[in-house]
């Protein structure tokens, strides 16, 4: 639940900052387990009512073609609300009956290896238990029954309790609005509370008015409640309606209607504009927080330290290792695994990171092309043994239910939860880092053995314990790093020399021993980065930024923000 | 003290022309390059003898194979040697000198590209066959002119020699140095490396380029092709070698070793040491990209894999294995260490990596001098000075 | 004919070709002054090293820089020498030429020789090769590719040893040299080059009292010919060589003159004196 509240949070905030988007929906903003609690009272009340429907749809099974669609209809009026998870698992194959008793279910197929299917019952979603796959044959459907299928679903979600699912189906009726889908909305409309559906339905109405009636007032109006949606049917309507021929007439005749139309487009066109422009700064601000969170390490391990880890990928390598086999440890709890890999990469990063200082780096003090050298052959090492205990392939590690799906702010625009989690994250470990390096007596032990060893040493500090425990933490938090990463993309024993000379740019750039230019220069050199993308493509746009950070350093050898004082000499 | 004065005795009977002979690069020719020389060619024209007239079932026999192999492996000292006259003897540690070596490749298997001509897959008289495959209905203009085998080779030197002057030029005008430096040399070579995996770019894409058929009208796969190709890069290789020890040996050498050892003193003794870096570090890369161009024909294709940043870094073990600052100590140290991994990739393959890594920990951590260090250590210089030099490159 | 001539001119191997060689301009010493410094201002992150400094070096004299840490004695090598660039003032060298600008190799080649406070020889060298490596002569790329020394400076190079007093040690590897030797080692690369102005940081620091009255002896006889510049903590050693002494303090002059005014300056004894002990 707590993550329930935590999104609702998230989502509050953005509507507020976008508070002009009437239409701003959230998309699976309910927690999953809210959802599975209403699925759950829908399954009582019909193993209440009796096992009437049950006997109903085992005539699905085995049934000839042609008299599904009217098997389909006699349930619909039967079932109503409750028939939606049947009709849904009907539409995605997933119906299957059993050859001896045609008893019908829905299965999950399990892996490719595994002969049983998982069977659960067709109106609840209980459970059943794992048979043969043998034993079953599939219920059946074609195009015609797809369609059939979906009006369906649409009109069952239309008076389901659930606002969301309402939303959604109005949206997907949007496309075509005709005479039925108007009686439906009508009858929808007397009963509706909700602000956001009933605008929908307006728009609905719009829609087909518009595109029904002759009379230009009626017409005109439409178009006023059309204006400034976002949604897809409607530009496309308007898109339509002020489409120029190649002879100069145009589709739309009446020149008002076409005038406003025009006017509503351009109008659309601008806020579609700032929403992608909104977008890509996400996507930049994304790529930034991933940034910082592979440099932020590297920036106490090479910024304060002065040690060049070119192992600092594969740490974040371990970390999103650490992640998968936490997954494998415990298959049940996925939604906390991720939570307790945080820690544990840190630990398994942060021990490997203090045993590469105790056992190379130490001995290397004050020789930094060395120090490169030898922990690139550490990293080489680390490699090998990953790919020797996992295999080389990728390893796919499962993204938490309340890290998947996305915030759909409207049609244009929409954030999906990892990458905003992951924002949030980064920022957060960096506050921590910051907090622990500023408050507390490692931190000041860290600062004085970057600023003055010897000083340092002799006022007593154990400058060898805090070099391990300065580069444990650097290392741990590229352990922490991979966490995040195992959340986009795929582990495998690469993950991180991709990320090394990215996260060298990054420290570099904001300038070595300065963590505020680390935050800086990753945002910036991310937000950059795709702002680039669209025009240049994604390698272009990636050797730009290589090329651009290169002439920068030239212009600035000591990066954006420079350590201070005449010591930095 | 006195320790250095009953030695300072002994240096005394040292002939004043011992000592300015000494400081000639002709000198150091003499003493460094014959017994390189000889080893050389010894092994190249044994190793080619027993390839052409000894029976195949001779145990003195050497296959083509091996002489292939041999060839790929003076590819690399040759390489190895260009990465050492800049780290060796002016610190500057490139971690990019694969992709001089990968643009020599190139230009190199531009010009056996455009040999084909219409014996490709499509039997397009002029496009190479991904151009074919990609739709595309012209030479791009860069294409031009790398059916002439002279100009080939010109670019082979020029491109990445331009490369090399204008990324050192700004690097070294702006005093990047050290760590900086090298990092910045590995973006260099991975951008490259980016680059030339796209297909648009017009060098094949991911597959880059192969299916070569001849080189100046002679048949790669002929033996006698090889064989030439194998002498022409042992050639090429004492050249180069012969070429790096007049320059080190000369006062030039003394300036980028004074350089690498102390460059502020050199600047404020006059020397413009930006411009002498500049200029070092182009003479390494056309010196890299003539490996790469001679490596091409022997191995028979170039892709993008060459610019990866992983490929520049082993050049830097070959020479520490070896011993940087000593010339022969590179080439020593590429062939040890080529020949370890052919082995070791034919024995247990998932083993050369922890191999590579172990060597790169070890030999930075218990030899930093290297091979040439161990020799060294146990020969002249042990005599010639009690208290132990400062490791040359120490301050690297 | 002509045009063979020419060319026979162009490769004539007993000199480099003009456009090789930097363009030599005098130094101006009209007025009997060799460096100006004036209004000379710099600040590294609000802190002011120097600040409205005014110095003015007569030619052919030795001056000593004295003053605490901080006071900005290095800082203002570091300007006159090129490696740091100050935010106002001007430094000039004689009349004519602004220093400000110039790179230290050029400044280097007009004939300011700069010994830096921590001895810096070409370790990994002989005593000999960082000798010739200190020669005056065109030190750009080609002509040090194929320079070889002629008689005139190898008898430049043993005047040298000799003043230096490692004649001996001459064939040795300069890392093998103690403190002190290398110490007289780079003072001697200073001196091959026969420069101007000589800046010379601490040059007694580690140096035995025998060793630091040889140098006191050293930087004296230079005196005239040369114009020296000696920044020095110790005070023994200070009073030894100087005839004029310039005090340093937060970065601008505090008092000037001999030894005996300063110590009697009250200005100086109540900051400098006074700080310090």
């Amino acid at each position: 639940m707590k993550f329930g509240l935590l999104r609702r949070f998230f989502c509050a905030l953005l509507f507020f900052l976008l508070q002009d988007s009437i239409l701003a929906q959230t998309v699976n903003a309910q927690s999953p387990d809210e959802k599975a609690d209403e699925i759950g009272q829908q399954g009582i009340s019909a193993s209440v009512e009796g096992v009437d429907n049950y006997a109903s749809i085992q005539t699905l099974a085995g049934a000839k073609l042609n008299a599904v669609p009217a098997i389909v209809e006699q349930l619909e009026s039967q079932l109503g609300q409750q028939g939606l998870s049947l009709f849904e698992a009907m539409l995605a194959g997933r119906l299957y009956y059993r050859k001896s008793d045609s008893q019908v279910v829905i299965i999950e197929k399990q892996g490719s290896d595994s002969d049983n299917y998982l069977l659960y019952d067709s109106l609840t979603l209980k459970l059943l238990g794992e048979e043969a796959t043998a034993n079953f044959r599939k219920v059946r459907v074609n195009n015609k029954l797809r369609k059939q299928l979906r009006t369906t679903i649409a009109r069952l979600s239309l008076f389901s309790n659930d606002v969301e699912l309402r939303t959604e189906s109005i949206r997907s009726m949007l496309d075509k609005v005709d005479e039925d889908t108007i009686d439906l909305l009508n009858q929808l409309k007397e009963q509706e509370t909700s602000e956001s559906v009933l605008s929908l339905v307006d728009l609905a109405f719009a829609i087909y008015h518009f595109s029904d009636s002759d009379e230009q007032s009626i017409r005109l109006a439409a178009l006023n409640t059309m204006d400034g949606s976002l949604e897809p049917a409607v530009r496309n309507l308007i898109n339509r309606a002020t489409e120029r021929y190649e002879d100069g007439t145009y589709a739309e005749v009446d020149t008002r209607v076409r005038r406003k139309a025009e006017q509503i487009k351009s109008g659309i066109e601008s806020k579609v504009a700032f929403y992608e422009f909104l977008e890509t700064i996400f996507f930049g601000l994304s790529l930034g927080s991933v940034l910082l969170l592979v440099a932020t390490g590297l920036a106490i391990t090479f910024g304060v330290m002065g040690v060049i880890n070119m192992a600092h990928g594969e740490l974040i390598m371990l970390g999103a290792y650490t992640t998968y086999v936490i997954q494998l440890l415990l298959p049940n709890h996925i939604e906390y695994s991720i939570l307790l890999a945080i820690p544990a990469a840190f630990v398994v990063s942060g021990f490997t990171g203090i045993l590469i200082e105790r056992g190379v780096i130490r001995f290397l003090h004050g020789r930094p092309l060395e120090t490169l050298l030898a922990t690139f052959g550490i990293s080489l090492i680390l490699q090998q043994t990953v790919r020797s205990i996992f295999s080389p392939l990728n390893r796919q590690v499962e993204t938490p239910q309340w890290l998947s799906g996305s915030l759909e702010i409207n049609s244009v625009l929409s954030i999906t939860y990892n990458r905003l989690y992951i924002l949030i994250f980064a920022v957060i470990v960096f506050l921590i880092l910051q907090l622990i390096l500023k408050k507390t007596s490692l931190g000041l032990h860290v600062r004085a053995v970057a600023q003055n060893r010897s000083m340092a040493k002799s006022i007593g500090i154990r400058t060898e314990w805090v070099d391990a425990m300065t580069f444990g933490l650097g290392s741990g938090i590229a352990g922490i790093a991979g966490v995040a990463l195992s959340q986009l993309t795929n582990v495998g024993p690469n993950l991180g020399q991709s990320y090394i000379i990215d996260s060298f740019m990054v420290v570099v750039f904001g300038g070595v021993g300065n963590l505020w230019g680390t935050l800086v220069g990753g945002f910036t050199l991310g937000v950059t980065n795709k702002f680039l993308e669209p025009m240049t493509g994604a390698v272009l746009a990636n050797i730009l930024i290589l090329v651009f950070i290169i002439l920068f350093i030239q212009r600035r050898p000591r990066g954006l923000f420079p350590q201070k004082g005449r010591a930095a000499e | 003290m006195t320790g250095n004065s009953s030695l300072a005795t002994k240096q005394h009977t040292l002939a004043q022309h011992t000592l300015t002979q000494q400081l000639s690069p002709l000198h150091q020719l003499r003493e460094k390059a014959p017994m390189f020389i000889a080893v050389l060619f010894g092994v190249t024209i044994y190793a080619s003898i027993c390839n052409q007239f000894v029976p195949q079932d001779s145990i003195f026999y050497v296959s083509t194979y091996s002489i292939t192999l041999l060839g790929k492996y003076l590819c690399f000292a040759l390489l190895a040697l260009a990465v050492d006259i800049v780290w060796g003897y002016c610190g500057i540690l490139s971690l990019g000198h694969g992709a001089f070596f990968a643009l020599g490749g190139y230009a190199m298997g531009m010009y056996l590209m455009r040999q084909i001509g219409d014996r490709g897959v499509y039997g397009h008289p002029e496009l190479p066959d991904f151009m074919v495959f990609l739709n595309w209905q012209e030479l791009p203009w860069y294409w031009q002119g790398f059916d002439q085998f002279w100009f080939a080779m010109l670019m082979v030197a020029l491109i990445p020699g331009l490369l090399a002057f204008v990324f050192g030029f700004l690097a070294f005008r702006s005093r990047v140095a050290g760590v900086y430096l090298s990092i910045m040399t590995q973006a260099l070579t991975y951008a490259l490396m980016l680059a030339f995996f796209r297909n648009e770019m017009g060098f094949g894409g991911n597959n880059g380029l192969t299916d070569f058929k001849d080189i100046l009208g002679f048949d790669l796969q002929q033996d006698q092709t090889r064989i030439a190709l194998f002498i022409t890069t042992a050639i090429i290789l004492a050249i180069a070698y012969c070429a790096s020890v007049m320059i080190m040996g000369s006062k030039l050498g003394r300036v980028i070793i004074a350089i690498r050892d102390a460059e502020d003193r050199s600047r404020f003794l006059g020397y413009k040491t930006e411009i002498y870096k500049v200029w070092l570090f182009v003479f390494s890369a056309v010196i890299a990209a003539i490996a790469g161009a001679l490596y091409v024909p022997q191995v028979g294709i170039i892709n993008p894999g060459e610019f990866s940043p992983l490929n520049s870094i082993e050049i830097v073990v070959w020479v520490a294995v070896g011993g940087r600052g000593t010339l022969y100590g590179a080439v020593i140290g590429a062939l040890l260490v080529n020949y370890a991994k052919t082995r070791f990739t034919a024995i247990m393959p998932e083993a050369w990596l922890f191999a590579l890594g172990a060597l790169f920990v070890s030999v930075t951590v218990f030899l930093p001098q290297g091979i040439a260090g161990v020799l060294k250590e146990n020969n002249w210089l042990r005599r010639l000075t009690q208290r132990t030099a400062q490791p040359a490159g120490g301050q690297a | 004919m002509s045009m063979l001539d020419n060319m026979r001119e162009t490769m004539r191997r007993d000199q480099v070709w003009n456009f090789l060689q930097p363009p030599s301009v005098a130094v101006n010493v009209d007025k009997q002054i060799l460096l100006y410094i004036e209004n000379l201002s710099v600040s590294f992150d609000g802190f002011k090293a120097i600040s409205d400094l005014n110095l003015y070096i007569n030619d052919g004299e030795l001056r000593c820089l004295i003053g605490a840490n901080g006071a900005g004695k290095t800082t203002l090598m570091d300007i006159v020498t090129g490696k740091t660039t100050p935010d106002t003032g001007s430094v000039f060298f004689g009349q004519n030429i602004n220093l400000l600008g110039k790179t230290e190799a050029e400044i280097a080649n007009l004939g300011i020789g700069r010994k830096f406070q921590k001895p810096t020889v070409f370790e990994a060298q002989t005593v000999y090769a960082n000798l010739e490596l200190a020669l005056a002569y065109n030190k750009s790329i080609l002509p040090t590719l194929i320079a070889s020394l002629n008689g005139e400076q190898r008898d430049r190079i043993d005047e040298v040893l000799n003043i230096i007093g490692l004649r001996e040690q001459r064939a040795m590897i300069a890392g093998a040299l103690s403190h002190g030797q290398k110490q007289w080692l780079e003072i001697g690369m200073l001196l091959i080059a026969d420069p101007r102005l000589l800046l010379v940081d601490e040059p007694v620091a580690g140096m035995t009292a025998q060793e630091t009255e040889r140098t006191a002896e050293l930087l004296t006889s230079l005196a005239g010919d040369h114009t020296v510049v000696v920044v020095e903590h110790d005070m023994e050693f200070v009073r030894s060589i100087a005839r004029t002494v310039t005090v340093l303090h937060q970065g601008s002059v505090l008092a000037e003159g001999s030894m005996q005014d300063v110590q009697n300056n009250p200005d100086v004894i109540e900051v400098y004196l006074g700080e310090s002990h």
